[in-house]
């Protein structure tokens, strides 16, 4: 009893004694952030470094690049195991470390826990948990989610942090405390709908996409009420031009994208109700022309013949004005999408030389297998690079803008159309790209897949796949040993100056500093450090096994004890690591919407697994 | 001839019980009565719920919803044939032309979005020995009609039972839980998961078992 009471009174005192320290840490953080926030100093392309990571894209223009250099080529290989903590989730780890001052945050897959980690306590070997908050995210959102459970991270503005949920909901929480301040719900999982974006902060709305495009959802961008979470405006990808936001100032470049209610004619009779054009990658925002950029996702169902028409406005992206959602210009990447080419890639803001002029541009490495350069204040495709053996299409008409698909690959009810290349999740995915200032290089972490493709008879029901194909990929026939690719690419030549070839997917993100360094992470668990200078081809410099494969989003921050450090999450998972994460059957090649097939031998490489990573030089 | 004798009489001996063996083969009783659906209640444990159905093909509707409760069975017909494990006895587990209903009716009503030919995806694979809400013909209508908590919709409503009852059939036979002379039609799509009935009942296959493509 004695000592039971000892204890207690031990735990209580120190309770107290670490409630008063996490004041002061927090006071702190709070007071460093307040004159860091992001939004004041993205009026450029390199922004004055603060050793902080505040939003996934590191910066609005998701550029994905750090100023430190502490860590360089040189030192780079003595890279060492700082600290790591448990996820306690053992699915697909897509999202980034965010840091804020000295503290760090990290979501989940579902169920979408959040947690503040304080870094000072880290580094000194303490227990880093300052907070956990648990959203309790509804446990039936798990059989909507088409590629796993996976959520691609939260964002920090104003002393809070903002993040989804897989049942459609957005959450505001205190950055110091971890108390909620507010949670809206934004759909219903019963019409298919879930949350994996990461949501984007800026001019006081939260911008934030559905998923759902497996399961013949309508997509839409909705703006919350930064204050009270209330919906701003909500700006959806099909249906009549009220609905989609597309009014007086809609200027498209084309003539093919001009005319009223395209959202609605460009479809069979009411299937732009569950036409897809979901929104959930990535939100980019140009400060300059105080325009939103972003993509939407494919339309519904798979199977093309279900559907005639261009299907606006899916596989496009939007420019809007942040304030009312009002579309500034739309481009249709995709026309009549025939292989789930989501354009939801990013889209990152650069000012480049096009052609010996300065263009204000935004680079969009396309799902499609084509790099596209776009003028960002009109939508007119400057170019489009192929980046990979593309079967599925010719190439796009840069008179008109269109992509011109290859009639002999066009799916068929009934037929199954073999060696489509790009495969369903594109030459690139949702896994983000980085842009170098220094070397002019985007880093572009994607993959080699191939498939054979057969359209089949489907129908509606909501709340189910609304799907209508058997597909099964495998390594595109230019390597047929690698599925992954790490390109570091020149826009204004137009070419790949190295590429990286990795026998699974490159499907985590990237990052890239002033250091020259670039990181990524493989599917087979290796956290890797590449000269990021095009005259070294590509030269790894450094790598580590971690305990399980990564797909997640590096960060790189300057600690509170002045020092860089490195940090992933490791945690196969996602689409292309759903055979591991979900425990599937590698006997179905068409299992995962055929992804099994490709990645076939992963379970012998890795197993599941949740782990924040942090690096540092010793 | 005594010794010639023997070896014909001692073949026969074994080729007859043989001839009879290989002799099994399906049988079939034309109607077959769907057991009884109050083996489960009305209880949803999803909050997931399959809805609205659009038909979007030019050529049929893609499903055909009973919209009505549970529907008891018909009345005045004798059980098939022996039972099968579990508290209930679905006949169309012996029922060839019922196994390949069910195939048909796991693809008008989307299972196949989530569970693939077996090797599962969003939801998990049905190829292999492992079953989180029970194998028996009754936990498996339960998991279609109740739904479950972690993302299996609930399908009350929406199947009328008797469909239900087929495609439970199909789900097992997808782990070579029927009887091997029940073999279903052949299926006319890509080269998928091994044929329901070739399939061993056997625990998940995580590596790569011959080469598919």
């Amino acid at each position: 009893m004695l000592t039971g009471n000892w204890l207690r009174y031990g735990c209580h005192l120190r309770g107290v004694l670490a409630v008063a320290l996490l004041m002061t840490a927090a006071a702190a953080v709070h007071g460093a952030s307040t004159t860091t926030a992001p939004g004041t100093n993205q009026e450029t392309n390199a922004p004055h470094e603060d050793g902080q990571w505040t939003q996934p894209g590191k910066d609005y223009q998701n550029t994905r690049y750090s100023g430190l250099d502490q860590i360089n080529t040189e030192n780079v290989k003595n890279l060492k195991v700082s600290w790591e903590f448990s996820l306690g989730v053992n699915r697909g780890q897509e999202a980034p470390p965010i840091v804020v001052g000295s503290t760090m945050y990290v979501v989940t897959p579902y169920p979408n826990y959040c947690y503040a980690l304080d870094i000072d306590k880290a580094i000194k070997g303490e227990n880093p948990l300052k907070w956990k908050y648990d959203p309790k995210t509804e446990a039936a959102a798990q059989g909507v989610a088409c590629c796993d459970h996976v959520n691609r991270g939260c964002f920090y503005d104003d002393g809070k942090i903002y993040f989804n949920t897989l049942d459609v909901h957005t959450c505001c929480v205190d950055a110091r405390t971890g108390k909620e301040i507010w949670k809206t719900k934004l759909g219903d999982i019963n019409s298919g709908e879930s949350i994996t974006m990461a949501p984007l902060v800026v001019k006081g709305k939260v911008l934030v996409g559905n998923s759902g495009g497996e399961f013949g959802v309508r997509g839409w961008l909705t703006a919350l009420d930064q204050n009270d979470g209330h919906i701003v405006w909500r700006a959806y990808s099909t249906g009549p031009d009220s609905d989609c936001l597309i009014g007086s100032q809609f200027k498209p470049f084309y003539d093919w994208l001009k005319g009223k209610d395209l959202g609605v004619k460009s479809w069979p009779a009411d299937h732009w109700k569950i036409g897809g054009g979901t929104v959930w990658g990535w939100v980019t925002y140009d400060p300059d022309l105080d325009l939103i950029y972003y993509g939407t996702a494919n339309p519904g169902s798979w199977n093309p013949e279900l559907r005639p028409g261009d299907n606006q406005w899916s596989a496009t992206i939007f420019a809007r004005d942040p304030d009312t959602g009002q579309a500034h210009w739309a481009y249709q990447v995709n026309p009549h999408d025939l292989y789930d080419h989501d354009e939801i890639n990013e889209n990152i803001i650069l000012d480049l030389p096009v052609d010996g002029k300065d263009r204000k541009v935004i680079i969009h490495p396309g799902r499609n297998g084509y790099i596209y350069i776009i003028d960002r204040g009109t939508g007119e495709v400057l170019s489009a690079t192929p980046y990979i053996r593309n079967t599925a299409a010719k190439g796009v008409d840069l008179k008109t803008g269109r992509l011109i698909p290859n009639p002999e690959k066009a799916p068929q009810v009934g037929k199954v159309i073999r060696d489509i290349e790009p495969a369903s999740p594109g030459a690139k995915d949702w896994q983000p790209c980085a842009w170098s200032p220094r070397t002019k290089l985007l880093y572009i972490p994607h993959q080699n897949l191939a498939c054979d493709y057969e359209a089949v008879d489907t129908g509606y029901i909501a709340g189910t796949p609304y799907v209508g194909v058997n597909e099964t990929m495998y390594a595109g026939a230019e390597d047929p040993a690698h599925l992954g690719f790490y390109d570091a690419f020149d826009p204004v030549a137009k070419k790949i100056v190295w590429r990286i070839k990795e026998k699974f997917l490159c499907w985590s993100g990237t990052c890239v500093t002033a250091g020259d360094v670039a990181f990524y992470g493989t599917m087979d668990g290796y956290f890797k450090a590449i000269d990021a200078r095009p005259d070294q081809g590509g030269k790894e410099l450094w790598k580590f096994k971690v305990a399980s494969g990564i797909v997640g989003q590096p960060t790189t921050f300057k600690g509170p004890d002045g020092k860089q450090y490195v940090a992933i999450l490791s945690g196969v998972g996602g689409w292309a690591g759903a055979l591991v994460s979900g425990d599937l059957d590698v006997r179905d090649p068409t299992g995962a919407l055929g992804f099994v097939n490709a990645v076939k031998e992963l379970p012998k490489y890795t197993t599941k697994g949740g782990v924040l990573y942090v690096f540092g030089l010793p | 001839m005594k010794r010639l004798n023997r070896f014909p009489l001692a073949a026969l001996a074994i080729a007859m019980p043989l001839a009879v063996w290989s002799c099994k083969r399906e049988e079939r009783s034309f109607r077959v009565q769907p057991p009884a659906a109050d083996t489960t209640d009305k209880v949803i444990v999803s909050k997931l719920r399959a809805g609205q159905m659009m038909a979007t093909t030019t050529q049929r509707a893609a499903t055909e919803p009973s919209g009505g409760p549970i529907a008891p069975p018909p009345p005045g017909i004798a059980p098939a044939s022996k039972p099968s494990a579990g508290l209930v006895h679905n006949g169309y587990e012996e029922n060839a032309y019922a196994v390949g209903e069910g195939n048909r009716l796991y693809l008008a009503y989307n299972c196949v979005g989530c569970h693939f030919h077996g090797g599962g995806g969003i939801g998990p694979p049905l190829m292999d020995d492992t079953w989180i809400y029970g194998s028996n013909p009754e936990q498996i209508f339960a998991t279609i009609v109740e739904g479950r908590p972690n993302g299996m919709p609930s399908f009350r409503g929406k199947i009328v039972d008797y469909q239900v009852w087929q495609i439970v059939a199909y789900v097992r036979s997808m782990s070579g839980m029927l009887s091997k002379d029940v073999a279903p039609g052949r299926d006319d799509h890509m080269a998928g998961a091994p044929p329901p009935n070739s399939m061993r009942y056997q625990p998940p296959q995580w590596s790569t078992v011959g080469t598919i493509r």
